[in-house]
């Protein structure tokens, strides 16, 4: 086979891959588990108030 | 909040510790940066040294200011996001110390064989092959810790900043073993295994992705976590970062055949560069404004708080220098902009206007947080900081433009009988107000720097006050 056409098709495949990342992402199925991946940042303050107030008694033992 | 994880905690000790170093480093980094700059309006600063002189501490700078101040923000954060994010704490608190400790060694080795003028000549890569190996170890322990962090997440999803980490984690692993397969033929010399050319191209695939996954790719992890944190809401769109993820680590390692337009390297490889350094603005873009409209109904918040300012303008320093870089690398464009001091000024406005402001934000933002204290000594003398980092760059980078621009007109002006109009003297010469101007521009940004860590020093302060009186009497 031609190398050209080796690259050609590479483009494509790497275009389809693309196309086909977006429409997994953009898929209205996925619209709830994506918003709540987005809220993870804000899900944790609990552990990070224990870990804080753990620390300060660790300190002063 | 699950139930299941009610006395997880974080190791918050080994991100105090990067935090903390990335404020020392960025002094001593930001510190040698400024000297060098100097030095270049008044050669005499070299003190007719050898340790002193440009050739030798201009490693010392940017491998300080990437790897040690760049790369400790990185350790801090990523380490800092992973467990958050993750709701677990980190896989394991020693390997976490070595990591630590590790990185400080490599920081440390850097330091004294530098100035000595040990150096494999490769940029970003200059140090020698007993230090490149300490690096595999200490960078296969750290993925080792990231990564399995993320194996034992409670949570069900990898957020999106732990993705960013990731690829930076791996990519660096493969471009620094790659690019620095060498023969050692003392304890401190050694040769590349690549002949000419292929050197060449072998080492700005690697320069070019130092930029594109140590210096962009972790970052935007940072930006990804601490830019929804800050402005109190979550990313503008989840599903943009996930394209922007995908579509920036594509295309990155494509690009770096751009440092090499117009030399022996074949011609199809310089366009391949080109184009595909043209179309990584897109990725850059979407990632940029993914971030900016996070903001979208919180602006007003960057009327009183200047962490969020920090971040914000970091974005557009990215913005700027992502559209400027793609436009670089124009084979036209570059054959004025190359050897020019146009790319210093490129390479700072993302490195202090993006790098070194996103870190100072988010090093702002997590200070307190690991203190368990509600804010910083002082928010004043942040927005001073702020001010400082802002005008400093805008100095910097302006000098640069213009010294850049001058410099490519006139090594290309030629007379009517074919030879060349200005010696290289001349251009040097008519550089010297540019070079003072980005001196005075740097040194306007490390003293945001020493403020930063007086703010910091008195943080801490303040928490071990607030402790003692904590304290019960019978203690």
């Amino acid at each position: 086979m031609d190398i050209n056409t080796l690259r050609g098709i590479s483009t494509i495949v790497v275009m389809i891959t693309f196309i086909a990342i977006c429409l997994w992402t953009y898929s209205s199925k996925r619209k709830s588990k994506f918003d709540d991946a987005s809220n993870l940042p804000f899900n944790d303050e609990e552990i990070a108030n224990r870990t804080t107030s753990n620390t300060e008694n660790k300190d002063h033992e | 909040m699950s139930t299941v994880n009610n006395q997880t905690t974080y190791n918050y000790k080994v991100v105090r510790q990067f935090a903390i170093m990335t404020v020392v480093w960025g002094i001593v980094g930001m510190a040698v940066g400024v000297l060098i700059a100097s030095q270049l309006v008044w050669p005499e600063l070299n003190f007719n040294t050898p340790w002193l002189s440009f050739g030798r501490i201009r490693p010392l700078h940017t491998n300080a200011v990437i790897f040690a101040f760049g790369g400790s923000a990185l350790f801090a954060t990523s380490l800092y996001v992973v467990q958050r994010t993750c709701q677990t704490r980190l896989l394991s608190d020693s390997l976490a110390s070595f990591v630590f400790w590790g990185w400080q060694l490599v920081i440390v080795l850097a330091a004294i064989t530098l100035p000595m003028g040990f150096t494999s000549s490769k940029e970003y890569a200059e140090l020698e092959w007993p230090i490149d190996i300490l690096i595999t170890i200490v960078w296969v322990g750290y993925a080792i810790l990231f990564f399995g962090t993320i194996m034992k997440r409670k949570t069900p999803h990898i957020y999106v900043a732990n993705w960013f980490f990731g690829a930076f984690i791996i990519t660096i692993a493969v471009l620094h073993i790659v690019n620095n397969l060498e023969i050692p033929v003392t304890l401190w010399k050694s040769y590349s295994i690549y002949p000419g050319t292929i050197d060449a191209m072998v080492q700005w695939w690697y320069g070019h992705n130092a930029v594109g996954f140590f210096l962009t790719a972790g970052f935007l992890g940072i930006m990804y976590y601490f830019v929804p944190k800050q402005a109190e809401r979550p990313v503008y769109s989840y599903r943009l970062s996930i394209v922007h993820f995908w579509a920036l680590i594509t295309l990155y390692v494509w690009a770096g055949s751009h440092h090499l337009h117009y030399s022996t390297l074949p011609d199809w490889a310089q366009s391949a560069g080109m184009v595909m350094s043209l179309i990584l603005l897109a990725p850059s873009w979407g990632g940029m404004i993914n971030g900016m409209m996070t903001l979208s109904g919180a602006w007003h918040k960057l009327r009183t708080d200047p962490i969020l300012r920090f971040l914000v303008v970091s974005l557009s320093f990215y913005g700027m220098s992502t559209f400027e870089g793609p436009m670089m690398a124009i084979k036209t464009v570059n054959a004025l902009s190359h050897n020019t001091d146009w790319t210093v000024g490129h390479v700072h406005s993302g490195a202090l206007g993006w790098v070194a402001m996103v870190s100072i934000g988010a090093i702002y933002h997590l200070i307190p947080k690991l203190y368990g204290i509600k804010e910083m000594y002082s928010t004043a003398l942040i927005n001073v900081h702020f001010w400082l980092a802002t005008i400093g760059t805008v100095l910097y980078i302006v000098a640069m433009w213009v010294n850049g621009i001058m410099q490519g007109l006139m090594w290309r002006a030629i007379n009517e009988d074919g030879t060349l109009t200005y010696s290289f003297v001349e251009s040097l010469e008519a550089s010297h107000m540019g070079y003072l101007v980005r001196a005075i521009g740097g040194a306007i940004f490390l003293t945001g720097m020493f403020i930063m860590a007086y703010n910091l020093w008195m943080t801490v302060r303040l928490k071990e006050a607030q402790a003692l009186d904590n304290v019960p009497q019978t203690a």
